[in-house]
């Protein structure tokens, strides 16, 4: 793609950093409901109605939200730990909220780190995540392999002296691959996965196998390939004994020689960069 | 005289109250908050003198000889004069004379504890404790539940508690037999104590136990002839303690089973516990530590009482009750296993020591062990294989931080490739850091524990390559395998002065170890890729740091030898015991790199 296709394409990532934008203000908006006793079933479902209400009809996957060391995924085997549980939010703990909602055709995926309260474990992973934002869009920029560049977020975390914790999603992964997805009337979803998103990453993953990439971003051989053009959520997520936090958000990659263009953060306008400029 | 009143700065004061005389002591400025230090039997307050000493720089310390012991008079008749109520009585009228306006902090130790639990849980004290630290010596009212509450439903668990801690209490039968005890007391038992105590209990000797012992002992008889066997019988059932309590359990301890303890929460809801590897004579075996954990309790309550919040994160680690405040040592403190340790003492309430020849990361682990509880942490770059660095370092943490209660001997680096590879560099590199690293540790900072007399504990990271041969590590095996030997023998020697030693051998855990691994006899490339390949494989195993962190944490609590860690390991070490051929078979496999 060169500029000129960027400059055309800026409708459509316009349409992609609109459904971002809302998903991070449900994200606020839920957090600031975040009471004591409250229930992840109940933080998850807050933030279902509350896109509902403004026109979500479909999901890449449905909200989810964990809270306590369920942050750090611990003790975490099989996937179906991932799905909302009657965990009861008490004062100082961790939560994390993430939905991938579908507007208007448009995707987007997000994750929101927060805690009630004072907890200083937390401010600090959020504030280190900004060395991995930084670290993946150089990386993404100057066209690494994937697998090197999981594997340098990877060391940086252990120096930060944290655990890789995405390592604990299906495949691994650290990112994936979104994209537009057909409005139809009924959204079924499987697993939480919206079926429309499924078949996409499918067809992407597919296609990708003949060419030699993947639109899973993970540790394995076959992320052993350059970044793809196209647009890919990326969540880093830190664990600290019990403590987890992670971002999430989408990475524009385009076939741009220019290096500022060749791949850049679809909105710097979201929480966990604010509070980073602000120097929380 | 006694030595209390040889400090600096002594006061006696005599206190009569029902009938009887007491020897009151008091050290430090009165206008610090009080610490009332009652003892045991058959003790004075002498028993105190070590505590006492060290709290009074801090504290206004107060100690007297309970009625009939050491110089205070005893009653007459002794029948009936040793009654808890008139116990009170004598504990009321000292405080009101040290103290009249401000509440005291109150520590007891044996009956001065089980005592204190009476003047902690009756009405007419409320408001005048502020805290109390007790030590082996259980509330004879909560005994007599725990007893009760075993006989009604003897389930085989309860059963065996009862006839553990009935067998624990043989002395207490004794005591009750008329006349004998003091005739055993005034005659050849009270002659033979201190020795006995010296060799059985390991308390140090010195002008310890005075020479009033023959008397103190025979009188305090009565403590128990009064109390026992009317409180087990019908034990109160208001005896609910009105201040936040500390409970420090000695586990060796012979005459009382930590069990006793099991549900003190719902009798003193505000309940700190605090455990400590150690017999009956805390008071004189580990003064240390009692010092710092009731200074840290009496200033937390102070500054409860003002108002003050508390500031830094608690630490609820599993064993904050054991490691609470205790000073540790953790060397290759940068990455991996020694990071995971210090993060794991740090959350267990331990200050922490980072070393590591990494300036950055030691400082970095400092920093993250402050967050999750450590009280302080501090970072100190050295090489552990400099003699000298190492001496220094030694100087500077105990003049600065104090005497180590645990060292972790766990800076390693990894050396791979067959022997005739491996060049002598290869081979004195790899021992300085594996074997010479933890023979300085151990030499400089085990002579301080010995030193000191207080016990501690030394572990030592070895590797299962220490009893699992193999082609592939000749230098490294042969490093770890003496690394193992060396614990043992240090254990052996070091037992007698309540030191413990333990070996941990992790077996594959995914930490950069890998990374950083040495590959004798390929090519700066080839070395590359081998070291690239073996992190994919341990990070495909991923066995993660933090469990060797808990498995050497388990390892100092019950004081274990030799700890295999990772599933594999321990598999390799019950060959190596039982079937050794086979475990010779897998040396022999070319490792798939």
């Amino acid at each position: 793609m060169t500029s000129a296709v960027v400059r055309e394409l800026s409708a459509e990532l316009r349409g992609f950093r609109e459904v971002q934008t809302l998903a991070y203000a449900c994200a606020e908006a839920v957090a600031a409901q975040l009471k004591p006793g409250v229930t992840e079933r109940e933080a998850a479902r807050m933030q279902r109605e509350w896109l509902r209400e403004r026109g979500v009809r479909d999901w890449f996957h449905l909200p989810f939200a964990w809270f306590g060391d369920r942050t750090a995924f611990v003790n975490f085997r099989i996937p179906l730990q991932f799905f909302p549980t009657n965990r009861k939010l008490e004062a100082g703990m961790p939560f994390i909220l993430d939905m991938a909602p579908v507007h208007k055709g448009f995707t987007a995926d997000i994750g929101y780190s927060g805690c009630l309260g004072l907890n200083p474990v937390h401010d600090k992973l959020l504030a280190d995540l900004e060395a991995h934002r930084e670290l993946i869009l150089r990386e993404v920029r100057e066209r690494r392999t994937l697998r090197e560049i999981y594997e340098d977020v990877d060391r940086l975390m252990v120096r930060q002296g944290y655990a890789n914790r995405h390592r604990a999603y299906p495949f691994g992964v650290i990112a994936h691959k979104v994209d537009r997805v057909r409005e139809r009337r009924i959204n079924p979803t499987l697993f939480g996965f919206g079926t429309q998103s499924l078949k996409g990453l499918a067809s992407d993953a597919v296609h990708g196998h003949r060419d030699g990439w993947s639109p899973l971003w993970s540790p394995y051989k076959f992320s052993d390939h350059p970044p793809r053009p196209g647009l890919w959520a990326v969540e880093p997520h830190l664990g600290f004994r019990g403590t987890g936090a992670k971002f999430e958000e989408i990475l524009v990659v385009t076939d741009s020689t220019d290096p500022e263009e060749s791949a850049f953060w679809l909105d710097d306008d979201l929480p966990h960069v604010r509070r980073w400029a602000e120097g929380i | 005289m006694t030595d209390l009143m040889k400090i600096h700065g002594a006061r006696e004061r005599w206190v009569s109250t029902g009938g009887v005389e007491l020897c009151v002591v008091e050290l430090g400025d009165a206008a610090r908050p009080t610490v009332v230090l009652v003892h045991g039997y058959p003790d004075s307050k002498e028993v105190w003198s070590e505590v006492a000493t060290r709290l009074a720089d801090r504290f206004h310390v107060v100690l007297y000889d309970v009625r009939g012991m050491g110089r205070s008079t005893a009653p007459a008749p002794l029948r009936g004069g040793y009654t808890l109520e008139k116990l009170t009585d004598d504990f009321m009228a000292v405080i009101d004379a040290v103290s009249p306006d401000r509440p005291v902090h109150l520590v007891g130790h044996d009956w001065g504890s089980v005592q204190s639990w009476e003047f902690v849980t009756v009405k007419r004290t409320e408001g005048r404790i502020a805290s109390f630290t007790s030590m082996s010596g259980p509330s004879l009212d909560h005994f007599g539940h725990w007893i009760k509450q075993r006989m009604k439903r003897p389930t085989p668990r309860k059963v065996g508690q009862l006839l553990g801690q009935g067998a624990k209490s043989w002395y207490v039968y004794m005591l009750h037999t008329p006349v004998l005890p003091e005739l055993a007391w005034r005659g050849p038992l009270g002659k033979r104590w201190p020795k006995i105590l010296e060799r059985v209990e390991r308390v140090p000797a010195g002008d310890y136990p005075t020479p009033s012992l023959p008397s103190d002992a025979a009188h305090g008889a009565w403590l128990y002839r009064d109390n026992v066997r009317a409180r087990l019988r019908r034990p109160r059932e208001d005896a609910y303690a009105h201040t936040p309590v500390q409970l420090i359990t000695p586990l060796g301890d012979a005459f009382l089973s930590p069990k006793l303890y099991d549900q003190l929460e719902l009798w003193a809801p505000r309940l700190t516990r605090r455990t400590l590897p150690a017999k009956h004579w805390v008071p004189r075996t580990r003064p240390d530590q009692l010092t710092a954990w009731i200074g840290e309790f009496v200033t937390a309550n102070e500054d409860l009482e003002a108002g003050v919040p508390a500031q830094r994160t608690v630490a609820d680690g599993k064993y904050a009750d054991r490691f609470g405040g205790q000073l540790v040592l953790v060397t290759g403190a940068g990455s991996g296993i020694g990071r995971a340790t210090a993060f794991a003492f740090a959350e267990a309430g331990a200050r922490v020591i980072a070393v590591d020849r990494d300036a950055e990361s030691a400082a970095r682990t400092a920093e993250m062990a402050q967050l999750i509880g450590a009280p302080t942490a501090w970072a100190e770059t050295v090489d552990v294989t400099d003699e000298q660095a190492m001496e220094k370092l030694a100087e500077k943490v105990a003049a600065e931080y104090g005497v180590l209660d645990v060292l972790v001997n766990n800076a390693g680096i990894g050396l791979s490739g067959s022997f005739f590879d491996t060049t002598p560099e290869d081979w004195k590199k790899v021992l300085d850091v594996n074997l010479w690293g933890v023979i300085h540790g151990c030499r400089l900072f085990g002579k301080q524990m010995a030193e000191r007399g207080q016990g501690g504990h030394i572990v030592n990271t070895a590797s299962a390559a220490a009893y699992q041969p193999s082609k592939a590590l000749p230098a490294y095996s042969t490093s770890k395998a003496a690394v193992l030997m060396l614990s043992e023998c240090l254990r052996a020697e070091l037992s007698d002065q309540g030191i413990g030693v333990s070996a941990i051998c992790p077996g594959l855990v995914n930490t950069n170890i890998t990374a950083t691994a040495r590959f004798a006899g390929v090519d700066a490339e080839e070395e590359k890729r081998r070291q690239k390949k073996s992190s994919r494989l341990y990070g495909l195993r991923n066995y993660p740091p933090e469990k060797v962190a808990d498995a050497i944490l388990s390892a100092v609590v019950h004081d274990k030898a030799v700890v295999p860690v990772t599933p594999e390991a321990r598999g390799a070490h019950l060959m190596s015991r039982f079937t050794p051929r086979a475990l010779r078979a897998i040396a022999r496999m070319e490792p798939p790199l």
